[in-house]
């Protein structure tokens, strides 16, 4: 088999034994071709250092658990093609989460933010199962399926400038979640949603730079998500002083 | 060792244990339940599933139907009191998750779609495009938020159940940010890990699935049933191994050989039509599918590739718009990984090993024959498969077992009668000594050598068609290495996120696995579904209709037994596929 060696540069940190994290290249791996960038980590891991650490499962961009950052970019990094890099590839967590462990972040912030856009149906009226499903159509179903496909990767987090100024700030994976359930046309939930999602530290802040749906591998398009929810909130808040409207 | 309490464990935070979870909660909100998992639950492999989970619903459609397709399909290992409640129960189910949420694809009346699927004879596969696990999962693990009673550890690897006189009393887990164990004392325990696929090297599943719950179990003395039927799905990318979901077929994909010929009509699979027909040629069952490759592949008509031996699937004739609309995911791989586009190209694929029929033995109370343990999901098998499982009944059977091991959990903890804390703590700490013996160990065998042999010997003993000799010596591989395991390396000594340590923990669970398979396979000395020995080449019902048992023997092989199958409706007969079949026309 054809193989090409590569280097990757890794960043370490061990809190037990390190002060600080530093870079550790690994020289000359045997990889096929058609590798990803994890492969490489794996054959590190198998064959060259037991000790480095990093997650991953599925190897098919669905699971979300092996977001890096590849070369200076938010990446899967069973999306990053070794054919699409140079010799030398440089590998690092994920920005703006505190290192857990070499490319291990730590994601308790994210998680609790996921948990707070109550990021689940909340209906009209609640039916039985005898009842039936709820009609949507395949039009009704468009309009909110593009902010369902998020695999919380973080990738968006990694990139966010406004994340890593504040980490107060919601976020766009959590933002753009909240609005896949307020654009459900089963769902009214926005109410129930909004102190969180239009509070000061949610959709308000996002400075509109973009970065999160131009890394985003599902194309969920958070930056899209977090601006139509700025529009229906400043419509409720408008019509909040108009006498008789209910929003 | 820290000790937390809660009422509920659950081993396992995808769809089935989720499910659980929520069964729990629905119950009685004042009963605790702790998911432990050794990822976050959206990690779970429950997230690759893509074609969709099969349910009755349609007029044209009947539950006797769904019966007999999941009987026959299962070359009538299945048990059928199993079948009736799983067909009964996932109508309501599916629609369940429909309420919770789940963007399930729709007809322009705002109902459901259905899309046909391999062995089904009409169609009845909900999906969600060609993301149904994926949404499926993330809907589970956002409604189990509602709950304030659920609670979750993640990152905890569990390693051992704590069992006093049959009956379970909690469980020990690792968690991987520090290091430390910590002991789980609880009432009921639901394993819900998911199967076992990475025991053989060229798999669809993700790096977690790895046997632990199973291998758990069986260290605990539960037995793993119907462990040597592996299922090949006859469409994975070479190389990588990633799954192009049955879903390509059910649209209207073709199979074809080197010579561009749908060879699935030399075997018993019927005529080809350019529209699909259900149980019929492409839409066959998964077991057939793959055999008909390895025939392929002995006459010399597959496709040689840089991957080795291939053979090409079609999506061309079914155009952008609907690859687009009802495969993206397909797309997107295809394009990644292989460098082909099926809207202009033929994609190439080969069997893949994807799904464990057989698991932690149960009835259809989801219960073990432990006290207090329930086990649903790929882990389990209680047994809706048989030698072979339908596409799209797994994500059904997760649902509808994970629900009812959650409801029985609850009714257990009522009658529930703890042991001694002394005793418990006693087996906690012989947990902990068995990890913390990994650290002052001076092992020299390396994880990756004993796990390149491990997996490669299970491919060439266990694959598609087996034989006396080839099993024999794969269980004689599996034993050495077992042996060898016992002088296992832990390189890596810190604490922290220490994945060479659940590397190695997810070695042993494979080993246990992988005996298990080998042995019940050499045992069984018939052909029946994915079981397929070239020494015995037909199904025996006289002695082999019976679900074989595997039990943990310290010291050696596993004891095989075995226990009768469960028949009410639907007596054993041949399995019969093309124009008989009588499939519904596309």
């Amino acid at each position: 088999m054809e193989t090409r060696n590569i280097t990757l540069e890794v960043l370490r940190y061990r809190p037990e034994e390190d002060d600080k994290p530093f870079f550790q290249t690994y020289e000359n791996i045997p990889c096929d071709p058609d590798w990803v960038v994890l492969d490489a980590l794996n054959y590190v891991k198998d064959e060259m250092d037991r000790s480095l650490s990093f997650r991953w499962s599925c190897h098919m961009f669905v699971c979300g658990s092996c977001g890096m950052v590849v070369d200076g970019e938010p990446k899967l990094s069973c999306k990053a093609f070794l054919k699409d890099y140079g010799d030398k590839i440089r590998v690092e967590p994920l920005a703006n989460f505190p290192i857990e462990r070499d490319l291990v972040v730590v994601i308790d912030d994210f998680v609790e933010k996921l948990e707070s856009v109550k990021p689940y149906l909340i209906p009209k009226e609640e039916k039985t199962v005898d009842q039936g499903e709820y009609l949507q159509t395949p039009t009704q179903l468009k309009t909110f399926k593009q902010y369902s496909m998020c695999i919380n990767c973080l990738l968006c987090y990694s990139i966010c400038p406004q994340y890593g100024l504040a980490d107060e700030f919601v976020g766009p994976a959590a933002l753009a979640l909240a609005h896949r359930y307020n654009a459900d046309s089963r769902d009214v939930g926005r109410k129930a949603r909004e102190d969180v999602v239009a509070s000061h530290d949610g959709i308000w802040e996002c400075s509109f730079v973009g970065a999160c749906s131009q890394v985003c591998p599902k194309d969920v398009d958070p930056a899209g998500a977090i601006q139509q929810t700025k529009i229906t909130s400043a419509i409720d808040y408008v019509t909040s002083f108009i006498p008789g409207v209910k929003s | 060792m820290e000790v937390m309490n809660t009422d509920i464990a659950i081993v396992g935070a995808g769809g089935a244990g989720l499910r659980a979870a929520i069964a729990v909660a629905e119950a009685d909100p004042k009963i605790n339940v702790l998911l432990i998992s050794k990822v976050y639950p959206m990690r779970s492999h429950t997230c690759a599933a893509e074609g969709g989970a099969a349910g009755v619903i349609k007029e044209n459609d009947s539950l006797d139907y769904h019966f007999h397709d999941t009987v026959g399909g299962g070359d009538w290992l299945t048990d059928q009191d199993a079948v009736e409640l799983f067909i009964n129960e996932i109508p309501k189910e599916l629609t369940q998750m429909e309420h919770w949420g789940c963007p399930w694809s729709r007809e322009e009346t705002g109902h459901v779609a259905v899309r046909p699927f391999g062995g089904m004879k009409i169609m009845r596969t909900w999906f969600a495009a060609d993301k149904t696990g994926f949404h499926m999962l993330h809907t589970l693990f956002q409604t189990t938020l509602k709950y304030p009673s659920i609670k979750r550890v993640d990152e905890h690897y569990a390693t051992d159940l704590i069992v006093d006189d049959g009956v379970v009393q909690g469980v020990v887990c690792l968690e991987m940010r520090t290091g430390e164990l910590k002991l789980v004392k609880a009432k009921s325990v639901i394993i819900a890990s998911g199967g076992a696929g990475k025991i053989f090297p060229f798999t669809t599943n993700g790096a977690i699935k790895t046997g632990d719950g199973m291998a758990m179990a069986y260290r605990a003395g539960a037995a793993l049933k119907d462990m040597e039927f592996v299922q090949y799905h006859p469409t994975g990318l070479p190389g990588s191994g990633i799954l192009l979901t049955e879903g390509c077929r059910g649209e209207g994909g073709w199979l074809l050989n080197k010579d561009g010929y749908r060879y699935l009509q030399d075997y018993d699979l019927g005529e080809p039509t350019p529209e699909p027909v259900l149980k019929t040629m492409e839409l066959g069952p998964r077991d057939r599918l793959s055999q008909a490759f390895w025939h392929e592949q002995q006459k010399g008509r597959t496709v040689q590739s840089k991957w080795g031996d291939v053979i090409h699937l079609d999506m061309r004739h079914l155009g952008e718009k609907k690859i687009d609309e009802r495969l993206p995911l397909v797309r997107d791989l295809s394009r990644s990984y292989v460098g082909t586009d099926p809207v202009t190209d033929l994609v190439p694929v080969r069997p893949v090993v994807h799904y464990m029929m057989g698991g932690i033995h149960t009835d259809i109370a989801a219960a073990t024959t432990i006290g207090g343990l329930f086990s649903a999901g790929e882990c389990a098998c209680v047994s809706i498969n048989g030698a072979n499982r339908l596409g799209s009944n797994s994500l059904g059977e997760l649902l509808v077992f994970g629900a009812i091991a959650g409801r029985n959990a609850v009714e257990h903890i009522r009658s529930f009668k703890p042991a001694s804390d002394s005793l418990i703590e006693k087996q906690g700490a012989d947990a902990e000594s068995r990890i913390k013996g990994l650290f002052k160990g001076k092992g020299t065998e390396r994880v990756a050598d004993l796990r390149n042999k491990l997996t490669q010997s299970m491919e060439d003993g266990c694959g598609i068609y087996r034989s006396e000799d080839l099993i024999k010596s794969t269980c004689d591989v599996v034993s050495e290495v077992r042996d060898r395991f016992k002088n296992i390396a832990l390189e890596d000594k810190s604490a922290v996120f220490n994945t060479d340590l659940t590397q190695v923990l997810e070695l042993g669970a494979m080993i246990e696995v992988s005996q298990t398979v080998a042995v019940s396979a050499i045992e069984r000395k018939e052909s029946r579904g994915a079981h397929q020995r070239l020494d015995y080449e037909t199904r025996d019902d006289e002695k082999y209709l019976k679900h074989s048992m595997a039990y943990y023997n310290h010291n050696g092989d596993p004891r095989i037994d075995y226990l009768d199958v469960v028949i009410t409706k639907s007596q054993p007969a041949a399995r019969v596929y093309g124009a008989a079949a009588g499939g519904q026309k596309i």
